[in-house]
């Protein structure tokens, strides 16, 4: 039995943190989140360097060739230290895609590029107010062009490619656009996360290459969101383990009524809520970190497990810590607003809490999985 | 990570499981359940006793216990590998649990040499049943408020007072009880520690009706009981301390809700059928049932990051601790949900319906959310055991335990 991370990867985790402190992550998002940036190009520059972005990737494209579970701990220190770079999409979204689904020629292109940092990958699937479902989609690939626009598409300003979610004849199919073509417009949007940037992305006829089996790309799709729900599941425990050590340093370091905060009741259930809460989205996450690196039957049960739990985890710390805070909480000048702003897109960018809910329900249908 | 055992774990599993396969009956999905426990026509307690003293003599009824006292000093991985494959067999369950599990760890730490070869193997073979006399009808989350009276007489003690919630006092043997010895003193400093006979002139047992309808508690009257020193625990003064070690293993041993959970209430959905339709096509439905699934997986892994630290020889986390506020609250909303599906048919009771768990969770689940610790006193205990935060400004600090508001 052993459902840990072993003590390499724990060294990893460690590394990763020391890293991130030394930088002072938490400063540099503040920095961007004051500012018109929508990520630090020093702190990425750094984490190139450091070969996360090849971690995934096998030694023959030059990458570390380590597991999902290298990924893993770098995603919770990521998440607990709100790191501003591109990180989530070039590397759980599009990184993953090609590997996954790639043809050996795009491999060879591509992976090597991934690793130095010359190409920066995301996903963009989004193109309404109504989730995407393999009939909605309505941007097209027809004869290797793209048109149509999508929305909410993260990192596509620094990014350089776009695995692509498109109608292509009956089927949908997932292909890679390069972003820096005359035919593709980016235009940022307003997003609720100042830290993070989310882009409407219109393709007029944009060169787009097919990755993977054309008709398949829906399919393709849902397996590559059951991967970036785990790896963004371990960013949400990072999350909610900061939201809870700042309220559990505030509560004992804030006095009312001639006594610290944390001595009243109201505020210890409220802390042990949040304990309750991430102690259980931190034992779902491992379990989902066991499917996805062992590529077990259950990864889409594990995969929703890990997402709904965490998503709640977060929700649930990030919120609490502002109220235990008070009125400082609410403010711009303390930290809090960070995670809050971090868990909700955190929520939102794979899809709603309730769709997750639902994928939940289905894997248990199809599955017939038992506890 | 991986959810295989090492070797030895597995070997381990193999030879319990081979002496369960030999010695019991797999269950199935008719006898997994306590109402259904296969014991013949023997009582509860017989079929219990039997199973007990098959184990003893075997060697399986205290694994972790030294050789001397009839365990075979297993690990903790050990044992919990034991307790898995038992617990996949009908055997009788609810007899012994308290004295071995509370009492066992206290007379092993506080008692004499020659107190241990005297109590201890009959405790484990099941000859001699033991029980928990902490709680009073005043002192129940504040424990340590206990007002049962010990006056020092000689070589003796006499004891009066009142006990209650207390398990299987009407057949066990032995207890284990906390007392007030000296009234003057502040709360916890006040407090001695015994181990008493049961048979003991003076002390009256009174069963308890349930909300359910069933008598597992008792109230224990002790009228002058007679308790020699040497069946003290612990120095005089230390009861605090001493009642601690147990409470540490309450909350180890009350831990899972057993009864209905995600699963049950899954099958039930589907099943279910109202106008055609069946209930787990109804969005609310599934939404509960998918925020049930997840905090039985949470669980269950949470379990198993315990059993990973300790397969390694490590110490577990802090994180065991959720376990009975979890599963309890869960067990009632299922149980509400099991009720509510049957529309106005959910109130009425059918011994012979599979549909009864769903009411015995229910009702069992308000009992649960109260027994070894309610959800209150184990979030104060996460909160300030884990989270560190400061204790909670008291009235009764510094006090002399006779100066303590009580209002009465």
């Amino acid at each position: 039995m052993n459902l840990d991370f072993s003590d390499d990867q724990k060294l990893l985790q460690e590394e990763a943190k020391k890293f991130l402190t030394k930088e002072d992550a938490l400063k540099i998002n503040r920095a961007v989140m004051d500012s018109e940036k929508t990520y630090d190009q020093d702190l990425w520059n750094k984490i190139v360097e450091l070969g996360w972005t090849g971690i995934r990737i096998p030694e023959e494209y030059q990458g570390l060739g380590l597991s999902h579970l290298e990924l893993c701990v770098i995603a919770e220190e990521l998440g607990r230290q709100l790191a501003p770079v591109p990180f989530s999409s070039s590397v759980y979204l599009f990184t993953e895609t090609l590997i996954e689904f790639g043809s050996e020629e795009q491999k060879h292109a591509i992976l090597p590029k991934l690793v130095t940092g010359d190409v920066i990958g995301t996903l963009a699937i989004a193109e309404t107010n109504s989730a995407p479902t393999k009939s909605n989609i309505s941007v097209e690939l027809k004869d290797g062009k793209l048109s149509g626009t999508k929305i909410a598409v993260p990192d596509a300003e620094v990014a350089t490619h776009a695995v692509v979610v498109a109608k292509n004849g009956d089927s949908v199919s997932l292909c890679v656009a390069d972003l820096n073509s005359d035919d593709v417009d980016i235009t940022v949007q307003r997003n609720i996360d100042e830290s993070r940037g989310y882009y409407s992305v219109s393709f007029d006829g944009a060169n787009a290459e097919v990755v993977g089996d054309e008709e398949s790309g829906w399919s393709n799709l849902e397996k590559i969101m059951d991967h970036a729900a785990v790896l963004f599941s371990f960013e949400q425990i990072g999350g909610a383990q900061a939201s809870l050590d700042m309220a559990n340093t505030y509560a004992k370091e804030r006095y009312a009524f001639g006594r610290p905060i944390g001595s009243f009741q109201s505020m210890k259930h409220k802390l042990a809520d949040m304990y309750v809460a991430l102690t259980l989205a931190k034992s779902n996450s491992f379990y989902g970190a066991w499917a996805l690196s062992s590529n077990a039957a259950e990864l889409p049960t594990a995969a929703a497990t890990a997402r709904v739990s965490a998503t709640k985890a977060f929700q649930l710390c990030s919120q609490e810590n502002i109220q235990t805070h008070g009125g400082n909480g609410f403010t711009w000048e303390y930290d809090c607003h960070m995670f809050y702003k971090r868990s909700k897109v955190l929520s939102l960018n794979l899809g709603s809490l309730p769709s997750w809910r639902e994928k939940l329900i289905k894997s248990l249908e199809q599955a017939n999985i038992k506890l | 990570m991986d959810f295989n055992d090492t070797p030895q774990e597995a070997e381990f599993r193999a030879k319990c499981r081979a002496w369960l396969e030999a010695n019991a009956e797999l269950k199935t999905k008719k006898t997994n359940s306590a109402k259904n426990m296969n014991v013949g026509n023997k009582s509860l307690l017989e079929a219990a006793a039997e199973w007990q003293k098959k184990k003893y003599d075997a060697g399986w009824a205290m694994i972790h216990w030294p050789k001397e006292f009839g365990g075979i000093g297993a690990t903790p991985i050990e044992r919990i590998i034991w307790a898995q494959e038992e617990s996949k067999f009908n055997v009788p369950k609810g007899v012994y649990e308290i004295g071995l599990g509370m009492a066992g760890p206290v007379m092993m730490e506080y008692a004499t040499d020659e107190q241990k070869e005297r109590y201890l193997p009959p405790m484990a073979e099941g000859k001699e049943i033991w029980c928990q006399l902490f709680s009073e009808p005043s002192a129940g989350s504040d424990v340590a408020g206990l007002r049962s009276k010990a006056v020092q007489d000689g070589e003796n003690w006499i004891v009066n007072g009142q006990k209650v919630w207390t398990s299987g006092a009407h057949f066990s043997d032995f207890g284990i009880l906390v007392v007030r010895h000296d009234p003057g003193l502040e709360k916890h400093k006040g407090l001695t520690f015994f181990f008493v006979d049961m048979k003991s002139p003076g002390i009256e047992v009174k069963p308890i009706k349930q909300l359910t309808g069933g008598s597992s508690f008792n109230e224990v009257y002790f009228n002058d009981v007679v308790i020699p020193d040497s069946q003290r625990l612990g120095e005089i003064g230390d009861g605090w301390k001493v009642a601690i070690t147990t409470l540490m293993n309450e909350r180890l041993a009350v831990g899972d809700a057993d009864g209905v959970d995600a699963n049950e209430a899954f099958e039930l959905a589907k099943k279910h059928d109202k106008d055609g339709e069946q209930l787990i096509d109804n969005n609310a439905v599934r939404e509960s049932i998918a925020d049930w699934y997840c905090e039985a997986s949470g669980l269950k892994n949470t379990k198993l990051r315990t059993m990973s630290a300790l397969s390694r020889g490590d110490t577990p986390g802090p994180e065991a601790s959720i376990t009975k506020i979890v599963s309890a609250n869960k067990l009632q909303a299922i149980g509400n949900f099991g009720m509510d599906s049957s529309d106005m048919s959910g109130m009425l009771m059918d011994e012979e319906s599979d549909f009864i768990k769903f009411q015995m969770a229910w009702m069992g689940a308000a009992g649960l959310r109260i027994a070894g610790g309610t959800d209150e006193i184990l979030k104060n205990i996460i909160a300030e055991r884990v989270l560190g935060l400061p204790q909670e400004a008291r009235a009764d600090k510094g006090l002399a335990f006779k100066d303590i508001p009580s209002g009465s």
